[in-house]
């Protein structure tokens, strides 16, 4: 198999070379002391000078943290992480919030040019006036999340006239109180899980949006998240409203420098979609993941969930996952509203010593809910993946539809891939499938691509994206070229 | 941040007959019981099925000597229910302690026979410290059958029954079988599990039988569960196979309020396969679990496994299946199905397959599905003529019987479809409730 030899030899040569987004930017920062405590919650909620309620429900949240216990069933092992040893609140220093590009720190600025972030709407948050078409070329609007902050959101007026509200959660906390009130925490309780309670306790920034009745959202929106300070947790926070019919297309990437420490990243997400909304929520996750003998990257213990409230409505969530070291992280779809539609469309890539532990769960509470999951796992070097994915159906969900499809695909013989699927039914007129297979790449598809003159690592590219094809059509087009270029430099060396 | 480990549930069922014990692998076994306690949904082997239904009593040791005319009795009403049988040699348990009165005095040539109380022996591959269950065992174990064959002598089948019965308090027993088939050699082993009257007792049956399949052997071990809704019924089996060495296994799952049927088979040699089979058919209060752990230690094996259970009432069935394949087990071919129908609105399902892969040329994969039964295929029969009760009897059937076709063994063949018949007419054959 000398495909596959030369393959393992390129994956074990492949060093820290490929993760381009390692550099770090050096700027000043307020940062508050190391250490979790009622006091520290406090500075943070004072600094997003933040209404009592919320603080009081960030408490609630540490209270409740307090009692509970890490997570221990995920097929993945680190060091016990100190929760006493990381600056919960890390901010670029700033004078009264950004009201423009100019005011934000040009070194913050570079840095997103680096990642190649479409901030160059700048001159709109600036003042100036766009020629009319220029907005249409590019119609994504970003909320640029730097260390937990929100630093610039672009768009907004465009957007403000659709009448969609897209700005940084804490900003929505001051102007939109009443609405984030309704709905913070009430598709992620503040109790749900170890990382969500720890989350609600000290959550910075993130992103809000909220798109009213009848409003198909004029453009993409997006957030970047950048972990950039040391000992630093990440601990974002984004709440998705989409009213009765009404949609949206929403994308996350997140990028961090390169460090010898892990670093902590533990956000939550929250989805709410009324009668007949639809929410598309698309992750392309690219943290550090580590150096090739496994010291540094992000552990990635995030809570993400969507509520579909009414009737026919649909959330899908597509990710890509190619960074961290560690990915804890299970998008969910609570199918209350008959006839709602959840989606999960997954690509997990690991490599070296990176551990992931990802899939879905889906609950279908009402009648006539349908759920589709497609995961595709990819695993080279000597990494773990696994795919656990929940599928209920409750009494009440009489002609509920469920098809799971996993797929693997191992690169190498020091790594490992794992399917782990619970599926629970208590409906006898609901209908659950689901499926799974752990393969390599065939010699006879190796043979086919390179007695056709393609190399061989043009040939594995090939064959990995026919292999995740199925995902990565979901993806909004700007990103699918994004994830497509990423899944080739996680892979580099295995796949062209 | 203290990390506590989940507590497991108190003893207090056995708690006087565990403090008691001399022999130092029983000392042991309870020492690690008393550790881990036995298990709660906390335990993810044991998330499905909850074991608080020995929660609350205290099961005593059975009392030694048993009527003697009742079990006769029951023994031929066996041998008459399941033609095939009464020919071949057998072994009978009662109350979990063997009963030579009921068993055949001789054996074929070949086959070495002895009881766990005359020469107790707790195997070599059940380190009691992984599993409360198998721990529990251990600790209590009294009698059981150790059947080995010698190398290359083809053993044929051996009948293996164990009744319960005199069951006026809440009793317990846990016996010890092994099983080894020498090199080359073949047996079929068939065993009926049965409750030869119903009393005011709960009993928990709580058998561990270990196999050795030696290289180019055969083993084929049927079995049928079916004892009354007053039993526990909580068996543990581990299958080691040799190099060329074949395990074909099916289990029936009829009785018992709540039964688990947990199999672990290792396949340490190269080339060689196993079926991991079963089908349930639950009704009234039913708990019935499935678990298996397929080991693939060794390159260019097989493993097959087919699962199927059907429920009415507010039965519940539960099937974990892992396959875990390490890394020398290259080439590995393993395939797994699991599939479900529930007849009624309060029945349900908790299926758990579970791939665990470290080797990369593999060819592996598992699917599952859980639903209703076909409406296109109901409306085929009744428009037929065929009256409703008697098509969801026929196709329930048919979804059952797919399963047992796999079992090669003629005998067991026919006594598992005898069984399952006389099952379906009593769960399936009355009226249809439906939704």
């Amino acid at each position: 198999m000398p495909a596959i030899t030369e393959t393992r030899e390129q994956v074990e040569k492949l060093g820290q070379s490929s993760y381009q987004w390692g550099f770090e930017t050096d700027i000043e920062m307020d940062l508050a002391p190391k250490g979790l405590n009622e006091d520290i919650i406090r500075l943070i909620s004072t600094r997003k000078e933040e209404p009592e309620w919320m603080l009081e429900w960030r408490l609630a949240a540490y209270r409740s943290w307090l009692k509970m216990k890490e997570p221990t069933w995920a097929k993945v092992t680190h060091p016990p992480i100190d929760y006493q040893d990381v600056h919960y609140y890390a901010a670029p220093k700033k004078k009264n919030g950004p009201k423009s590009l100019e005011e934000v720190d040009p070194e913050l600025l570079r840095t997103y040019a680096k990642l190649g972030i479409p901030l160059h709407e700048q001159a709109l948050l600036a003042g100036v006036e766009v020629p009319e078409g220029e907005e249409a070329r590019m119609p994504v609007a970003v909320d640029a999340v730097f260390d937990s902050v929100s630093v610039a959101t672009t768009f907004r007026k465009n957007l403000a006239e659709a009448g969609v509200i897209f700005c940084p959660i804490s900003e929505a906390i001051r102007d939109y109180p009443d609405l984030v009130k309704q709905y913070i925490g009430s598709v992620v309780p503040v109790a749900d899980n170890f990382y969500a309670a720890l989350n609600s306790a000290v959550f910075t920034d993130g992103s809000f949006v909220f798109v009213p009745k009848g409003v198909r959202c004029p453009m993409e929106l997006s957030t970047y998240f950048r972990i950039n300070a040391r000992n630093t947790g990440q601990f974002e926070r984004t709440l998705i409203i989409v009213e009765d019919r009404a949609s949206v297309s929403y994308l996350e990437g997140c990028t961090a420098p390169m460090r010898d420490e892990n670093q902590l990243h533990a956000a939550v997400v929250e989805l709410v979609a009324m009668e007949d909304a639809s929410i598309k929520y698309s992750t392309v996750q690219n943290w550090y993941p580590g150096d090739e003998n496994g010291r540094g990257g992000i552990y990635n213990f995030v809570t993400k969930r969507g509520a579909c409230r009414g009737a026919r409505a649909k959330i899908s969530w597509t990710q890509v996952e190619t960074g961290s070291a560690i990915t804890w992280k299970y998008p969910s779809c609570i199918l209350q509203g008959e006839g709602s539609v959840g989606e999960f469309y997954s690509v997990a890539v690991t490599n070296n010593h990176q551990q992931a532990d990802t899939g879905t769960k889906m609950l279908h509470l009402g009648r006539n809910t349908r759920s589709t999951i497609i995961a595709k796992t990819i695993s080279a070097g000597k990494s773990d993946s696994t795919y656990r994915g929940q599928v209920k159906i409750m009494p009440k969900a009489s002609g509920a539809r469920n098809f799971t499809q996993c797929d693997s695909l191992l690169i190498g013989d020091q790594c490992g891939a794992h399917t782990v699927p619970y599926i629970e039914n208590r409906n006898m007129a609901a209908r659950v499938e689901h499926e799974a297979t752990t393969s390599k790449i065939s010699e006879d598809q190796m043979f086919y691509c390179r007695q056709r003159g393609l190399s061989e690592e043009d040939a594995v590219g090939l064959i990995v994206n026919g292999f995740c094809k199925d995902v990565l059509k979901e993806l909004p087009m700007e990103f699918a070229v994004e994830a497509q270029k990423l899944l080739a430099i996680s892979l580099e060396g295995s796949v062209g | 941040m203290n990390v506590i480990t989940p507590i497991g549930r108190s003893l207090t069922p056995f708690a006087a007959r565990l403090s008691g014990l001399k022999d130092a692998d029983r000392k042991a076994a309870a020492g690690e019981l008393a550790r881990v306690g036995l298990p709660t949904p906390h335990v993810e082997a044991w998330h499905y099925t909850n074991l608080r239904a020995l929660s609350g009593r205290v099961f005593s040791a059975p009392a030694a000597g048993f009527d003697e005319a009742a079990a006769q009795k029951a023994l031929a009403g066996i041998l008459a229910d399941n033609g095939g049988l009464a020919g071949l040699p057998r072994l009978v348990l009662v109350n979990g302690a063997f009963a030579p009165s009921l068993s055949s005095a001789e054996f074929p040539a070949g086959i070495v026979f002895t009881s766990f109380a005359r020469s107790p022996d707790f195997g070599t591959q059940t380190a009691p410290d992984r599993d409360a269950l198998v721990a529990l065992n251990t600790a209590l174990a009294g009698d059981g059958i150790r059947l080995s064959v010698k190398p290359h002598v083809n053993a044929g089948r051996i009948v293996f029954i164990s009744l319960a019965m005199g069951l006026e308090e809440d009793i317990s027993f846990h016996p010890r079988h092994a099983v080894e088939v020498g090199e080359g050699a073949r047996l079929s082993l068939i065993e009926i599990a049965v409750t030869v009257e119903k009393h005011a007792g709960a009993y928990l049956h709580n058998p561990v039988l270990t196999s050795v399949i030696a290289e180019g052997a055969h083993l084929t071990h049927v079995k049928i569960q079916h004892e009354a809704d007053q039993a526990v019924h909580l068996a543990t089996v581990y299958a080691d196979v040799a190099s060329r060495a074949t395990y074909d296994s099916f289990t029936l799952g009829l009785g018992s309020v709540l039964a688990r049927h947990e199999v672990h088979v290792t396949l340490r040699g190269d080339h060689a396969g196993v079926h991991v089979n079963g089908a349930q058919l639950l009704g009234g209060e039913q708990v019935g679990d499935i678990t298996s752990v397929i080991t693939h230690g060794a390159p260019d094996c097989i493993s097959r496994q087919t699962v199927r259970n059907v429920l009415t009432d507010r039965a519940r069935a539960v099937f974990q299946g892992k396959v875990l394949v390490e890394r020398v087990a290259q080439k590995t071919d393993g395939y797994q199905m699991n599939q479900a129908l529930l007849l009624s609105p309060t029945s349900e399902i908790d299926a758990k397959p579970e791939l665990e892969i470290y080797a990369d040329d593999v060819k592996c994969s598992h699917g599952a599905t859980v639903g209703a039964l076909d409406e296109d295929q109901l409306f085929y029969l009744r428009s037929r003529g065929v009256p409703d009760a008697q098509a969801r009897q026929m196709l329930v059937e048919a979804f059952l019987v797919e399963t047992v076709d796999l079992v090669e063994d003629e005998t067991a063949h026919v006594i598992l479809l005898q069984a399952l018949e006389k099952a379906l007419t009593e769960r399936v054959g009355a009226p249809e409730k439906t939704a």
